[in-house]
C-alpha cells in the first residue's frame, strides 16, 4: 500500500475517533457518566494508539498510551471521572490532535509542544498512581509469582529480542520490609558491587498521603536498568533475602518482547511502566510499542494473557471481564462499519459531474424528440428523463451529509468559551440530522463559529445582569437547522440582550453608511453590521472580536449562494438566519427570454407568474393582489436592444423578506440546470451567479435575484439623485 | 539570442523541447497577421455563435459551451483597441490555455481567418519594438521575421491576463458599484 495513502488514512481515522472522544467527554459532561461513553473514549485512544504503532510513530503512541492507561482505570471505576479529569482528557485529546496533524504535515519527529506534553503527562501521572487499597493486596498476591526462568535459561537469540545489552530489573518491595529488618537500599548498594546501575527509577505509586503514611511500612519499588557481566544466578543471589515476599523479575539483556510484555502486564502500575522501561533505554520506543501491540493482540485475539492473568491472580477477574467486553466492542463496531463504503470525494465529484452532463444530454434529446413529433420516440426519452432525473437525485444524496457534523464541534466551543468569559451557557442543538452539500459543510464552519462566538461574547449577558434582568442565570445558546422549500435554514439563537438599534444606527450615521433622514426599518438597521469595517473601533467590544467582521460572514455565506439575515429583540435575544441552497451542483430553473436571450431563475425563488398589463408607465410599480410591487425590466437593467413587443410577462420572486417583480418577455418553464461556474473572469459581475447549458447546446445565464434587484435600487437611487458622475461616493449611501 | 528581451515571456518562447525551431500558429485580424505559440493551443473551432453576457465591456463577447464546460471567449480585435470582430464565413474561435493562479484556464479568441503553422528558426525571431506596433507593447513577445514582412509574436499570458481582464469588467461602470461594495 502506498505510504502516503496510508498516512492520509491514519490522519483522517485518528480525526473521526478524536471527534468522536471529544463526543462521549461532552456527554458525560451533560448526562453523567455512562459505561457506553466511556468505552467509546477508551476505544478511540486504543485505536489511535494501534494504528499510531503500525506506523511507528513513536511520540503520539507513548502519549496515547499514558491516555489510555488513565481510561483504563476509569473504566475499571479505580478513578473517578469528574471535572478536571474532563478537561484534562479533553486537553490530551487536542494534543493527540497535535500529533496527528504533525503526522500530516509530516513533522512527526518532533514534538509540537514539549511543554504542554510534560504538563499533560504529569497530570496524567497523578490520575495513574493507585489508591493504597487497591494496590496493596495486589502487591502481595504477587509475591507468589517467582521469576520464570531459572539460572542459564536466558534469551538470545535475536529475533524477537531488544536492543538493550542492559539487564532490567524490576524490584517491588514487599510493604513488610522495613519491619522485617531489611533496607532496600542496601540492596541497591550491593547490587553496584556486581555492576553499574545506569538507570534507575523509583516507582512510587503505592506512596499514599503523608497523613497515611506509615513509617515502618515500604512503599517504594525500582526499575533499573543494570549493566554488568554478572550472570543471572549471581544477580539473583543478590535479593536472596527477600525473594520470598518481594516481587522481583529480572530480564537478561536482549530478552524477547514478549518478556517485556509479560513484564508490563504483571506489574500493578502497567501504564507507566512501559515508559519507565523506554526512559530508561531497556526499550526503544518501537519496541515498546511492538510490545504493546503484541499485548494487545492476545487480548483481542486469543485471550491467553487475561486467562493467564487470572491464573496468576495478579489481575481482578472483573478487568479481564472488561477486556473481553472491550473485545466483543470492538467485533461489533467493525459490523457497524462495513456498512459504510470510503470514497474519495473527487470520485464523487467526477460522478456528480458526469451526472450533470446526462441531465444536458436528456435535455436535448427530449427536445429532438419534441420536435420529431414521434409518439414513441417522445415516449422513450420521457422514460429516460425520468430516471435521469432519478439518477441525479441518487448522485446528488451521495454528498450529503447531516449538518450534525458541523454543529459536534460546537459544545466543546461553547464549553470552552463560556469559562474563559465566566459565563453559564447552555447549547441546545436541534435538527442535527438535517443533511446539505459535504462541500458546503466544509465552508460553513467558519461563519457559523464566528456567530456563535458573537453571540456568546456580546449576545448572552453575564449571570448578574441576567438575573437583574429577570432571566434564568443561565444563558441559552440554540443552534437549528431544518429544510424549507428547496433549502436549508441554519439558526444560531441566543437569549442575550439582543442588538442595540439605536446604537448601530448611530455607529452607521457616524461612519457615514446612512444619512440620518433615511428612514429604515429594523431589519435594513441589523443587516449595517454586515458592513465591511463595521465592526471596528467601539464596535469591536460590543459587536466582534476576533479580527473578523460580519462582513467576512455575510461574504462566506454568499459565496455559497446563500444569504443570512439577523432578527433581534432587544432585551430578549438575537437569532443569525442562515438559509443555503441544498446543493452548488444542480439547482431547479425557471427558463425566461428576453429577446432572444435566456435566461434562468432559481425556481425555488419564483412565487407566480402573471401578465404585465395595464400599469401605469410612470413608475415601475405594478398593484398586485392590492400590494404594490416593484419590478425590473430585465431588459433595461442589461440594456439589451428594445424590440417590437407585444406582450410581457411578470416573474413574481421572493427572497427573504422581500418581493419583487421581474419583467420578461416569454417565459418557458421549469428545467434542471446543471450549474457551470462562470469562472473569475467574470467576479465582477454580480447580478448573475453562473450559467448552465440548455438542451439545445446554447449556454444560459442564471441570474442571482437578490442582487439583481439590489443593483436596480442602487442604479434608481442614483438616477434619483441625479449625480450620476459621483456614484462611486454616493453608493455607501445607496447601498444600504 | 543574447539580443532578445529578457522577459519570462520571451525566455519561454525559447524553451521548447526541440531547441531551435518552434511552431507557431498565424492567423489574420483586422487584415494583420499574429502568431501564437502553438503549445498555447488547445484546439480550433468554427465560430458558431455564443451567449451574450449583459454588461461587459466590448472585448469580452460572450461564452460558448464546449463539450459541457462553459469557456469565456475574447474578442481580440477589441482587446487591442480596435473595433470589434465582424463575424464572417471564415472567423473561429481558438481555444487557448492561460495559467491563472497556477490553474491552466480554458479561454476562446475569436480571429477572423486562421492561417497555418510555422516553424520557426531562433533567429528569425527579433526583439520586440519599443513602440510602432500599434498594440501594447507588453503584448507582444517578438517578431517573427517572413522574407520581407514582420509577424507579430503575441504574449498570450499578457494579452489574455484573467486578473486584469476581470478588474477591467469591475471597471464597467454598472458593476462598479457591485465591485466597491465587494
Amino acid at each position: 500500500m502506498d505510504m502516503d495513502m496510508a498516512r492520509d488514512a491514519l490522519v483522517q481515522e485518528s480525526r473521526e475517533l478524536l471527534a468522536a472522544m471529544e463526543n462521549a467527554l461532552l456527554e458525560i459532561e451533560t448526562d453523567g457518566v455512562s459505561s457506553e461513553a466511556i468505552n467509546a473514549i477508551f476505544r478511540a485512544a486504543h485505536t489511535i494508539k494501534g494504528s499510531a504503532g503500525l506506523f511507528a510513530f513513536d511520540r503520539i503512541v507513548s502519549f496515547t498510551h499514558i491516555v489510555e492507561s488513565v481510561l483504563d482505570r476509569v473504566r475499571t471505576g479505580k478513578v473517578q471521572i469528574d471535572d478536571a479529569m474532563l478537561s484534562l482528557l479533553l486537553n490530551c485529546g487536542d494534543y493527540i490532535g497535535a500529533l496527528v496533524d504533525a503526522i500530516q504535515n509530516r513533522t512527526e519527529d518532533t514534538e509540537p509542544d514539549a511543554d504542554r506534553r510534560a504538563v499533560l503527562e504529569k497530570l496524567l501521572g497523578a490520575h495513574l498512581e493507585p489508591a493504597p487499597a487497591v494496590a496493596e493486596p495486589t502487591a502481595s498476591s504477587l509475591a507468589t509469582t517467582a521469576p520464570d526462568h531459572g539460572p542459564g535459561t536466558e534469551h538470545i537469540e535475536g529475533s524477537g529480542g531488544v536492543d538493550s545489552d542492559n539487564w532490567h530489573l524490576s524490584l517491588r518491595f514487599s510493604p513488610d520490609v522495613l519491619r522485617n529488618g531489611l533496607d532496600p537500599l542496601s540492596f541497591l548498594h550491593y547490587l553496584t558491587s556486581l555492576g553499574r546501575i545506569v538507570y534507575l527509577h523509583t516507582v512510587v505509586d503505592t506512596l499514599p498521603a503523608l497523613s497515611q503514611m506509615d513509617a515502618e511500612t515500604g512503599y517504594l519499588g525500582f526499575e533499573i536498568d543494570f549493566e554488568s557481566d554478572a550472570d543471572r544466578a549471581k544477580i539473583e543471589s543478590v535479593f536472596d533475602f527477600v525473594r520470598e515476599d518481594s516481587q522481583i523479575r529480572i530480564l537478561p539483556p536482549h530478552s524477547k518482547i514478549d518478556e517485556y510484555i509479560a513484564l508490563i502486564a504483571l506489574m500493578p502500575e502497567p501504564g507507566r511502566l512501559g515508559d519507565i522501561l523506554v526512559r530508561g533505554g531497556a526499550l526503544t520506543e518501537v519496541e515498546l510499542a511492538q510490545a504493546l501491540d503484541q499485548q494487545h493482540d492476545q487480548q483481542i485475539g486469543q485471550k491467553p494473557l487475561g486467562a493467564m492473568l487470572v491464573e496468576q491472580q495478579v489481575v481482578p477477574e472483573a478487568v479481564v471481564s472488561a477486556a473481553l467486553n472491550r473485545q466483543k466492542q470492538s467485533e461489533d463496531k467493525k459490523a457497524h462499519e462495513q456498512k459504510f463504503i470510503k470514497v474519495e470525494v473527487s470520485k464523487l465529484d467526477q460522478l456528480i459531474d458526469l451526472v450533470g452532463e446526462l441531465v444536458i444530454a436528456g435535455a436535448g434529446a427530449n427536445l429532438i424528440a419534441n420536435r420529431k413529433k414521434d409518439a414513441q420516440f417522445e415516449e422513450a426519452a420521457q422514460s429516460i428523463s425520468v430516471l435521469v432525473e432519478h439518477i441525479r437525485d441518487a448522485a446528488l444524496t451521495l454528498r450529503m451529509v447531516p449538518i450534525g457534523e458541523v454543529f459536534q464541534r460546537f459544545p466543546r466551543v461553547v464549553r470552552d468559551i463560556s469559562r474563559e468569559l465566566g459565563k453559564e451557557i447552555e447549547l441546545i442543538v436541534t435538527g442535527a440530522e438535517t443533511e446539505l452539500d459535504k462541500s458546503m459543510v466544509e465552508k460553513l464552519a467558519d461563519p457559523l463559529m464566528h456567530i456563535v462566538r458573537n453571540s456568546m461574547d456580546h449576545g448572552i449577558e453575564g449571570t448578574e445582569a441576567r438575573v437583574l434582568a429577570g432571566k434564568s442565570p443561565t444563558g441559552m445558546l440554540r443552534l437549528n437547522a431544518y429544510h424549507e422549500s428547496g433549502s436549508i435554514v441554519i439558526e444560531v439563537s441566543d437569549d442575550g440582550r439582543g442588538l442595540n438599534r439605536e446604537r448601530i444606527l448611530a455607529k452607521a450615521i457616524e461612519r457615514g453608511l446612512v444619512t440620518p433622514e433615511q428612514i429604515l426599518s429594523d431589519n435594513d438597521i441589523f443587516r449595517l453590521i454586515f458592513e465591511a469595517g463595521f465592526s471596528t473601533a467601539e464596535q469591536v467590544t460590543n459587536l466582534s472580536g476576533r479580527g473578523v467582521g460580519m462582513d467576512v460572514v455575510k461574504k462566506n455565506i454568499e459565496s455559497l449562494r446563500g444569504e443570512v439575515e439577523i432578527l433581534s429583540k432587544e432585551g430578549q435575544g438575537t437569532t443569525t438566519r442562515i438559509r443555503l441552497p441544498l446543493t452548488l451542483a444542480i439547482i431547479d430553473g425557471f427558463q425566461v427570454m428576453v429577446n432572444d436571450e435566456v435566461f434562468v431563475i432559481p425556481l425555488d425563488l419564483v412565487i407566480e407568474c402573471v401578465d404585465l398589463a395595464g400599469h401605469d408607465a410612470r413608475h415601475n410599480i405594478v398593484k398586485l393582489r392590492g400590494e404594490p410591487l416593484p419590478f425590473v425590466r430585465l431588459r433595461e437593467l442589461f440594456e439589451l436592444p428594445s424590440l417590437e413587443q407585444s406582450r410581457e410577462s411578470l416573474v413574481v420572486v421572493q427572497f427573504g423578506q422581500q418581493r419583487a417583480g421581474l419583467v420578461v418577455d416569454r417565459l418557458l418553464g421549469e428545467f434542471q440546470a446543471v450549474i457551470k461556474p462562470l469562472g473569475s473572469l467574470f467576479s465582477g459581475i454580480r447580478s448573475i451567479s453562473g450559467s448552465t447549458i440548455l438542451g439545445d447546446g446554447r449556454v444560459a445565464l442564471i441570474l442571482d435575484v437578490p442582487h439583481l434587484v439590489q443593483q436596480t435600487t442602487q442604479q434608481q437611487s442614483l438616477a434619483q439623485s441625479g449625480k450620476s458622475a459621483g456614484f462611486l461616493a454616493h453608493n455607501k449611501t445607496v447601498d444600504l | 539570442m543574447s539580443n532578445l528581451p529578457t522577459t519570462a515571456a520571451s525566455s519561454r518562447l525559447q524553451g521548447v523541447e526541440s531547441p531551435g525551431t518552434q511552431q507557431f500558429l498565424t492567423f489574420t485580424l483586422g487584415g494583420e497577421l499574429f502568431a501564437i505559440p502553438i503549445e498555447h493551443i488547445r484546439e480550433i473551432i468554427e465560430f458558431g455563435g455564443l451567449t451574450e453576457i449583459p454588461m461587459l465591456p466590448p472585448f469580452l463577447r460572450g461564452v460558448i459551451n464546449l463539450r459541457g464546460a462553459v469557456v469565456p471567449v475574447v474578442d481580440l480585435a477589441a482587446r487591442f483597441g480596435r473595433n470589434s470582430t465582424e463575424i464572417g464565413r471564415r472567423t473561429c474561435i481558438v481555444i487557448l490555455e492561460v495559467e491563472q493562479d497556477s490553474q491552466m484556464v480554458a479561454l476562446g479568441i475569436i480571429v477572423d481567418a486562421v492561417n497555418e503553422v510555422l516553424s520557426v528558426e531562433p533567429g528569425q525571431i527579433e526583439p520586440r519594438p519599443s513602440f510602432g506596433a500599434k498594440i501594447r507593447a507588453d503584448f507582444i513577445d517578438g517578431m517573427i521575421s517572413l522574407g520581407e514582412r514582420f509577424v507579430i509574436a503575441l504574449d498570450i499570458q499578457q494579452v489574455l491576463s484573467v486578473d486584469e481582464m476581470a478588474a477591467l469588467i469591475g471597471m464597467n461602470p454598472h458593476d462598479e458599484l457591485a465591485t466597491a461594495q465587494a
